[in-house]
């Protein structure tokens, strides 16, 4: 739908074929356009509008490299700052304190969830620990069995949670039963809720104060426009993330939630979902988001080369 | 109506103590279109349009007006041509993965039904765990009539078994739920269009409608999701579900534009009762008010 960054750059920076300082006017035309590719990419607009700033105070000056032209002297700096943003290490699950510790997973309505939960009792099971998948949403039709074909389906045991009970004492009494079951990871998948469902984010605080989670993971799907930002810092100002799963990463979404969640809440994202499969989940690489935002693959295999 | 509370921006507060539009004041109303997720073109086209009628405007009332009329401009559509009604009418649920189908078969069952229409819902999502057993739960809520398989069974067989029980049955709407799927990938496409074929084989104009489910806190990904679908399936109408949010879903105006698709319903909740008629005015109103 629209012509990729790094085309309309090299279309500003035609004309400054000569290297030397990074000017003002051709800094400023450089980054109109990366701001364009971040709006389009869902960056939202307050974040692309600082990181821009940033960028632009960092740009000046600077001298441009023998090995590029201007327009790639910016976009190197841009790839720079974006990928120091997102954070430039691995992070993984956090399953400190007395076993078994709980990993409690957050989010809007049909964001990935469930199937994350099994994900990650397949990931944790690679890794020698005994998972427990918790079904803690009560509201939602057919929640329960969802969890409980996801278990049976990867022979992860499930805890027989009823309609009927209260999600805090469905979680609180599995912590028992994962004990004699010998399971030392609790995953609770909790309902989806809207951020500003008052009553149902006290229960998720209710849920982490009787349960006391060693992680607290929001599940925020990747095709998230402006929004991101109102939902991850709800989620986060009540709960205190530990992290971030982006789930359907497999489609042709730009991703720039993972921008503004991390800019607004600075939490790392741990796993990316990258299928329905319960195996499709990876850890997340920053760099890699850094030029799937910008769409610009291309030029960032050869700036960092350069 | 509830869609009017939660998509409240002001423009009041953006014009306090201006006289005209400026370019401050230009810029502000850029981000507030933006932020209403409503794309870069999109918002530069109306931005645009606002420019040169900033002349006649000079104060919140007046822009607000303009602007309403101009999201109004670009949504509106000619009503869909009104054919014979059919019996049965044949309408596939289509969209990406988690945006809300089966809960919306769930609210248009229980609106047909209150129509006194005779409606039955096929569980052609075989794939997804306990697909079946919620969208049998949203029959039951709505009191109308389910066909299923069992798991993993060919869901253009269930499609085609839908149509037929509401032909034996005498039923008036048939509505097919199908599991998500993410618009790139080419054999769930196919798949889609095998269940499209399968009702066809049983009724030769089914199905009637085809309504691709946009989830409003998607951003501009919700454009490619549009022009997939349309391209593999020919989408008749558009349902926008969670504008009971913040989100405000303005991705559907510039989809409603450049593909001439209407949008149909909006989904405001999680109860039976949480769908409402599109209405392009009050849309508008509620972005602006
Ligand atoms: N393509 C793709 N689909 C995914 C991914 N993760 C989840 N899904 C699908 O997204 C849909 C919703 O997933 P769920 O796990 O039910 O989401 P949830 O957050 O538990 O939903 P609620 O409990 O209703 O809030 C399902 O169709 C999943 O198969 C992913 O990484 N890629
Ligand atoms: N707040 C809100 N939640 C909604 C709305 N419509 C659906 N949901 C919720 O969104 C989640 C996903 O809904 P589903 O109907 O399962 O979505 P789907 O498209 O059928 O999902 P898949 O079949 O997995 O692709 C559920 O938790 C629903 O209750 C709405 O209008 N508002
Ligand atoms: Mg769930
Ligand atoms: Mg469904």
């Amino acid at each position: 739908m629209f012509d990729s960054l790094s085309s309309r750059l090299e279309g500003v920076f035609k004309k400054l074929k000569g290297h030397g300082k990074l000017t003002e006017k051709n800094v400023e035309e450089g980054l109109r356009e990366v701001r364009m590719a971040l709006l389009e990419a869902d960056v939202h607009y307050r974040v692309a509008k600082k990181f821009i700033a940033d960028v632009k105070a960092r740009a000046l000056g600077q001298e441009v490299m023998k090995s590029l032209t201007p327009g790639q002297q910016v976009v190197k700096i841009v790839n720079e700052e974006l990928t120091r943003l997102m954070g430039e290490s691995l992070e993984d699950l956090n399953l400190s304190g007395t076993r078994p510790v709980s990993v409690m997973l957050v989010g809007l309505q049909g964001s990935g969830k469930t199937t994350t939960s099994g994900k990650l009792a397949v990931y944790l099971k690679k890794k020698g620990k005994k998972p427990y998948l918790v079904p803690a949403d009560v509201y939602r039709p057919a929640a329960i069995d969802q969890l409980k074909k996801l278990g049976g389906q990867i022979g992860v045991p499930v805890f027989p949670s009823e309609t009927e009970m209260d999600p805090v004492e469905i979680c609180d009494k599995a912590r028992t039963a994962a004990q004699k079951a010998g399971c030392d990871v609790l995953l609770l998948d909790t309902a989806g809720r809207l951020h500003l469902d008052a009553e149902l984010m006290a229960e998720l605080v209710r849920i982490r104060d009787a349960v006391m989670p060693s992680d607290i993971l929001l599940v925020a799907d990747a095709m998230t426009g402006q929004d991101a930002v109102n939902i991850s810092e709800s989620f986060d100002k009540a709960l205190d993330l530990g992290g971030v799963i982006l789930s359907k990463m497999d489609g042709d979404a730009r991703g720039g939630a993972a921008l503004s969640i991390r800019a607004i809440t600075g939490k790392p994202i741990k796993f990316i979902g990258v299928g329905e499969k319960l195996t499709q989940l990876e850890a997340f690489h920053p760099d890699r988001i850094a030029s799937s935002i910008l769409g610009m693959g291309d030029v960032l295999t050869l700036i960092e080369k350069a | 109506s509830k869609t009017r509370d939660v998509l409240t921006t002001d423009i009041d507060e953006l014009f306090r103590g201006r006289k005209k539009l400026d370019a401050d004041l230009l810029e502000e109303i850029e981000e507030l279109l933006i932020t209403s997720d409503m794309g870069v073109e999109t918002t530069m086209t109306l931005i645009d349009r606002i420019s040169k009628k900033s002349g006649g405007i000079s104060n919140a009332k007046e822009l607000k007006a303009v602007l309403k009329a101009e999201v109004c401009a670009l949504m509106a559509k000619p009503a869909p041509a009104t054919a014979s009604p059919r019996k049965p009418h044949v309408i596939m649920v289509v969209g990406v993965n988690g945006v809300g189908k089966t809960t919306t078969i769930g609210k248009l069952a229980a609106r047909f039904a209150g129509e006194g229409k005779g409606v039955i819902i096929g569980a052609a999502d075989t794939f997804r765990a306990a697909a079946v057993e919620q969208l049998t739960i949203w029959a039951e809520r709505a009191g109308v009539d389910i066909v299923k398989h069992r798991d993993n069974a060919d869901p253009a067989a269930v499609a085609f078994d839908s149509v037929e029980a509401a032909t034996a049955r005498g039923k008036d709407i048939v509505i097919i739920d199908t599991a998500g799927r993410l618009h790139t990938k080419v054999n769930l496409m196919e798949e889609l269009k095998k269940i499209k074929r399968a009702v066809a084989k049983k009724l030769p104009d089914a199905p009637h409608d085809i309504y691709l489910v946009i989830d409003a806190t998607t951003g501009q990904n919700a454009l490619s999701q549009a022009k997939l679908f349309n391209d593999s399936m020919g989408i008749t109408g558009l349902i926008l579900t969670k504008l009971d949010g913040t989100a405000k879903g303005g991705v559907v105006i510039g989809i409603c534009n450049t593909l001439d698709i209407p949008l149909t319903y909006i989904g405001v909740g999680e109860g039976v009762d949480d769908l409402q008629k599109f209405d392009p005015e009050q849309y508008a109103e509620a972005l602006f008010s």
